[in-house]
């Protein structure tokens, strides 16, 4: 393989997968949110407008 | 008896004669060490990481010292902790134990600047082979761009260990001079208008069930992904587990203060220990050194393109100059981002939110230098 097509190909594929994998990162994040919802006691009182 | 007065003599001058026929490569790098030492004692650059590097410099351009030969000092910490990944892992941890991912977890999106701001890494590798430096070489090299020291120390270790050296010393500085070189690119990239947008505040919305879990799914996902990172990845993690669970109070305060301490201390001596004159003052050092300041531009301005990508698609509700955070330089890179969109609206606060995207650019480092790792591994290039 040249050096071209290692660069290209290390740019594609690196770029694609770190976002990639940030973005089943955050979809995991929404995932635990709504398993593990924060409840009214952690949340504390509500502030009267 | 008068001979063997001269030869212990000849001993006691044979460092300065060694200095005057064949040492200005060390002479250059004490005076390199003494300008470490000087910018970490004085100017306070990074000084827990500047002055061991300056004094291990210094240690190892004393002609005829040894300290980096089989047996040496210096060389015993480079085997204990640099030549086996262990020193970077150890101060991961620390790290880890450090970093409240809280303002990320509220808006888990904000991860996705954490990734922009690694697109600088991916350029400099193209960069760096266009300059004629070997793939595993110009990878290391990229590395610098994802602004964070430990990382970019592990992977040059493992793969180009001849410029650990240049490599430490740029990541590290470049980390200190984010505050400088971060601001002109943002003022140049955003108008006036987008400088000044304000964004709602974060609400509580994290359980502590959901914070606990998080390193767990994080180091799963991310190791399922690119296994080669999961040593950096799982170090950090299991800090900030130890963090977030709250029944090893003891481990927790040790990794970040104790064992990250005793680490950055060796740390320090032993990447001082690499920077002997001989070995170091190459043009090769020079161009690491350009590389790694291109890189961390690049960084920047992927981050606030990206940053004004989001803009535009949430009708305006986000403001670019946060993208500028995305890369690991934590907390450092969140505070320029807070300052400088003060400075265009005093009433403006964007830190929680700089700060989600600055732990996402923690994150974004590693997982983008693991995943190059497994790419070269699919590629089977290591």
């Amino acid at each position: 393989m040249d050096k071209w097509t290692f660069g290209i190909t290390m740019m594609i594929v690196g770029v694609g997968g770190t976002f990639l994998t940030l973005w089943i990162l955050s979809l995991s994040v929404d995932l635990l949110k709504k398993v593990f919802p924060l409840s009214a006691e952690e949340k504390g009182p509500e502030k009267k407008p | 008896m008068l001979d063997s007065v001269i030869a212990g003599l000849s001993g006691l001058a044979s460092g300065g004669s060694f200095l005057f026929s064949q040492g200005l490569p060390n002479v250059i790098m004490l005076l390199v060490g003494g300008t470490l030492l000087y910018l970490g004692v004085k100017k306070e650059v990074e000084p827990l990481l500047l002055v061991p590097i300056g004094f291990g410099c210094v240690l190892v351009n004393i002609p005829l010292s040894d300290l980096m030969d089989k047996g040496g000092f210096l060389r015993t910490l480079y085997d204990a902790g640099i030549a086996n990944e262990l020193f970077p892992l150890l101060i991961f941890v620390g790290i880890g134990a450090m970093t409240d991912f809280g303002p990320l977890l509220e808006n888990p999106r904000i991860l996705l600047f954490g990734a922009a701001g690694q697109v600088g890494i991916f350029l400099t590798l193209l960069l760096a082979l266009a300059l004629g430096f070997p793939e595993l070489e110009a990878v290391a090299i990229a590395v610098i761009g994802a602004c964070d020291g430990p990382t970019a120390i592990y992977v040059a270790s493992q793969y180009a260990p001849q410029l650990l050296g240049p490599i430490s010393v740029a990541a590290y500085s470049y980390m200190a001079l984010v505050p400088i070189i971060q601001p002109p690119i943002m003022k140049a990239l955003t108008t006036p208008a987008e400088r000044v947008i304000r964004m709602k505040a974060l609400k509580k919305s994290v359980s502590p069930q959901t914070k606990l879990l998080f390193p767990i799914v994080v180091t799963l996902v991310t190791g399922l992904i690119a296994p080669k990172g999961l040593p950096l990845m799982g170090t950090i993690m299991l800090g900030n587990f130890m963090r977030e669970s709250g029944v090893v109070a003891r481990l927790t305060k040790a990794s970040e203060n104790e064992i990250a301490n005793i680490v950055t201390l060796f740390l320090g001596l032993a990447i001082g220990g690499t920077m002997e004159g001989h070995a170091f003052l190459k043009p090769t050092t020079m161009a690491i050194f350009g590389l790694g300041f291109i890189a961390i531009c690049l960084d920047t301005v992927a981050g606030v393109c990206f940053g004004k990508l989001v803009c535009l698609a949430t009708g305006g509700k986000v403001n670019p100059l946060i993208g500028a955070a995305g890369i690991s330089a934590y907390p450092m890179a969140a505070r320029v981002v807070q300052v400088q969109g003060q400075r265009y609206d005093k009433k403006n606060h964007l830190l929680m939110h700089a700060a989600g995207a600055n732990t996402g650019g923690q994150i974004g480092s590693v997982v983008a230098a693991a995943v190059m790792l497994s790419v070269l591994k699919g590629m089977g290039l290591i």
